[in-house]
């Protein structure tokens, strides 16, 4: 039997057995497994399909509702009157402030408060008591030394804070995650790469900056600035020479194991100077530290350690902000 | 001076150390670093309790070697004693409690991070209670501000994100107030240390000058401090912190950064202003009105929501009310039950969090209160310590909560006049709401799962039981010693002024 034939006893609408078999066997109801019967889909098919347009329909009916009682005039009026409200309680705040200011003693008026005792001693035996000729970095690192300690614990807690919520983590069983790629990625592509005038002014710039960082942490007793101001001077140049040169060059030398381990010591040689003349101080011990001759460079006791472990965690916190913001890592 | 009045001061640099010295440490060895920092510090906390209590009286601690007026200084007398001491236990059993689980939740890499910023808040909590000097306490807000936002982001997901967002926003703006309040104080008297500006304070009242300065200064102490502790209008970033943070996050927060804030209103109230002076200025009066609607509004809004730790969130808005209800009543009597409140909200609340995660791992991973059903059955020692720390809420006699209830009424009696008649009712309300939504989900727990309930299995981790036990048997000695417990916080704020 042939093709042919079949074709041509189809054509004259003659049936052979074999057929009727064939035809039995694509028609027939499949046994018990009614979820194959055409009927069966169908109908899941279209209580599916009739679920999923009931649930569109509802949603969107849903929408409209919100979206047209966000244009009622109740809602507006509710709106209109938080917005009155809240400008009037800040009015209300700013002019209660300015009253109070206004009340405050005349600015700058030499019978005032805080010329007192406090600030007499500060100026008039600052020199001989802390050895420093800047007062300022006298009362801060020496008079205020825990206030500053405080300050600096801050900055720590803001970088822990920021790498806790930024950090991408760089490697997942020994290979680099996607995360950590795709930053690096957007970084080369969105960053400009080789700007000639940007590289040579940086290698102009950079060590001068660094340099005039370090002068102002090392001089932070002597003349005016310290670890605070000289920190972010040297972390401005860390930041300027990582624009112009790229990561690669930048994590040479200062990686996220350089910046953990910088803030740590820093932060522990304060600890633990400070710790000393507290605990001298509070127990009436003599410290021992010889103050030196003001305006040596060598002078005032623990002050220009002090600075300099202000410096670094400065530093490293602006440098890590920096990096940390622009692409999740150091 | 003898080693044991140093223990303020070793308290502080411990933490402080352990804080950054955790971001060098391997994971388990933070975590192990903070649980051993704080049995450490409530050790050591506790030995100079038991030195106060026999010695006395108060004492200064110069930071440094300056004096009074120039240098800083510490303070410690037998109340700071008894709050770091329970404050730091606290922290070590949440600590405990959550350490599992916080496995899960905080990214493995970060978990050094996350333990270094809990010592950090121990620090931050050390010096606020220590501290005589106002820019020392502004100093170290900060740090307890931003390592807040820390460990409420440290797990990282959408709800957490929104929630760690909006308590900065609002922290911050708190923050803001305070340091405007410090620096007015300072232009009015020129000093930063506690006892020289009450000294400068109270000549300036005497004379009348810088009435409106000086309301200015009450004013924007309170709400700082206030919008920091979720007081009742300023609580709303409260439920969503609380509620989605990882559980040892939820329970430090809850008991002890909030505290720490109360703390310090409390001393500056008390010790820097001069309660007659913030008594004759009114502001005491808005505190007790915001306290009363706290402790109702706060209940109502735990009975409408739907979720367990948003409930158990709102709870604390409610007691966080009693706490300042009683230091706005203006009397000795107000002031020693808030501070027993503290003390017993602060042990409850950490016990609740903690059971109710485990409550609702044994749920299948939900809090709704359908799927809860049951969970006390499923695990029995998480439900026994939520049912007691529930009935320590409401009040139940024998727990603590009855006794600081109890109190607050004698306090109110002694008040007299309309303040006594106004917390009574306050009182009285805010026990029915409690006991009904406490005791509701309380019976829901050992009810019948819901049909067709499959519980999943779940982990019950040894040291979360260990906690939970501890916790619940802090919770009965506090009920069971009430009285000296009381004798000690009058003492100390006898030595406060």
């Amino acid at each position: 039997m042939t093709k042919n034939g079949r074709l041509s006893r189809w054509l004259a609408d003659s049936q052979s057995p074999l057929d009727s078999a064939e035809i039995r066997a694509l028609t027939e109801h499949a046994g018990d497994r009614s979820e194959q019967s055409t009927e069966a889909f169908d109908a899941r098919e279209a209580t599916r399909e009739r679920k999923q347009r009931e649930t569109v329909e509802l949603e969107r009916q849903l929408n409209r509702r919100v979206h047209e009682w966000s244009f009622t005039s109740g809602f507006r009026l509710l709106r209109r009157l938080y917005r009155v409200l809240a400008a009037l309680t800040c009015g209300g705040i700013v002019f209660f402030l300015l009253l109070t200011v206004n009340a405050l003693p005349p600015f700058g008026a030499a019978e005032n408060p805080y010329n007192n005792e406090v600030s007499r001693r500060y100026i008039e035996d600052g020199l001989r008591e802390t050895g420093s000729v800047n007062m300022v970095t006298g009362m801060i690192l020496d008079y205020r030394a825990f206030d500053t300690f405080g300050e600096s614990t801050v900055l720590f807690t803001g970088a822990c804070a920021v790498l806790l919520l930024l950090k991408l983590n760089d490697c997942a069983d020994g290979k680099p995650t996607k995360a950590w790629l795709e930053a690096e990625y957007d970084d080369r592509h969105h960053e400009p790469k080789n700007d000639q005038i940007l590289q040579t002014a940086a290698r102009a710039l950079t060590p001068v900056v660094l340099l005039f960082g370090l002068y102002v942490v090392l001089n932070g007793h002597l003349s005016p600035g310290g670890g605070f101001s000289g920190g972010a001077i040297m972390g401005a140049g860390l930041v300027l020479y990582l624009n112009a040169f790229g990561f690669q060059n930048t994590e040479r030398f200062f990686g996220y194991n350089t910046f953990r381990w910088t803030i740590f010591l820093a932060l522990m040689t304060y600890a633990g100077l400070k710790s000393y003349s507290f605990y001298t101080g509070a127990n009436h011990l003599e410290s021992g530290v010889s103050l030196g001759v003001p305006g040596a460079i060598f002078s005032s006791g623990f002050i220009l350690p002090l600075n300099i472990c202000v410096g670094l965690i400065v530093m490293c916190t602006m440098y890590g902000f920096y990096t940390l913001f622009r692409k999740g890592g150091l | 001076m003898r080693l044991v009045q140093n223990v303020p001061f070793f308290s502080i640099m411990l933490c402080m150390v352990a804080g950054v010295g955790s971001a060098m440490l391997p994971r388990r060895g933070a975590q192990w670093l903070t649980a051993g920092l704080s049995a450490v510090i409530c050790a050591l906390n506790a030995w100079l309790l038991w030195f106060l209590l026999g010695y006395g009286k108060s004492y200064t601690y110069l930071m440094g070697h300056f004096p009074s007026p120039w240098g800083n200084e510490l303070r410690a007398g037998t109340l700071e004693a008894l709050t770091a001491t329970v404050l730091s236990a606290v922290m070590l059993l949440s600590v405990l409690g959550g350490m599992r689980k916080a496995e899960e939740h905080v990214d493995l890499q970060k978990h050094a991070l996350f333990y270094g910023m809990l010592d950090l808040v121990l620090a931050a909590l050390m010096a606020l209670i220590y501290t005589n000097d106002l820019f020392t306490a502004y100093v170290f807000v900060e740090i307890m501000t931003l390592a807040s936002c820390a460990i409420i982001m440290a797990r990282q997901v959408g709800h957490t994100m929104v929630a760690a967002m909006r308590y900065m926003m609002m922290s911050l703006l708190g923050s803001g107030l305070l340091l405007i309040a410090i620096s007015l104080v300072y232009n009015l008297t020129g000093h930063l240390l506690m006892e020289p500006i009450r000294d400068s304070l109270a000549a300036l009242v005497k004379t009348g000058a810088y009435r409106l300065p000086i309301s200015v200064i009450i004013g924007l102490f309170f709400v700082g401090l206030g919008i920091k502790s979720a007081l009742f209008p300023f609580h709303t970033w409260l439920p969503d912190a609380y509620g989605y943070a990882t559980p040892t996050a939820s329970a430090v927060l809850s008991s002890v950064v909030s505290k720490g804030y109360i703390f310090l209103l409390l001393k500056i109230f008390y010790r820097m202003i001069g309660i007659e002076v913030v008594r004759a200025d009114h502001a005491l009066a808005l505190l007790f009105f915001f306290g009363l609607t706290a402790m109702v509004l706060g209940s109502v809004t735990a009975i409408r929501s739907h979720d367990l730790r948003r409930m158990i969130a709102f709870s604390s808005v409610a007691q966080i009310g009693y706490i300042y209800a009683g230091i706005g009543l203006g009397i000795t009597a107000g002031v020693i039950a808030a501070m027993y409140h503290l003390i017993m909200h602060s042990l409850g609340k950490s016990m609740l969090f903690l059971s109710a995660w485990g409550l609702s791992d044994a749920s299948g991973d939900s809090k709704r209160f359908a799927d809860l059903r049951g969970a006390g059955y499923r695990y029995p020692k998480a439900g026994a310590a939520f049912t007691v720390g529930a009935l320590g809420m409401v009040g139940m006699p024998v727990l603590g909560g009855f006794c600081s209830k109890l109190y607050f009424a004698g306090a109110a009696f002694q008040a007299g006049g309309a303040s006594m008649w106004f917390l009574l009712c306050a009182l009285v309300v805010s026990t029915l709401l409690n006991a009904f939504y406490f005791m509701h989900t309380v019976t829901g727990l050992y009810r019948r799962p819901r049909d067709g309930f499959e519980p999943k299995p779940f982990s019950r981790p040894r040291l979360t039981t260990v906690a939970l036990w501890a916790f619940a048997g802090l919770n009965l000695l506090l009920g069971f010693f009430s009285q000296p417990l009381m004798q000690a916080i009058g003492d100390g704020l006898a030595m406060f002024s």
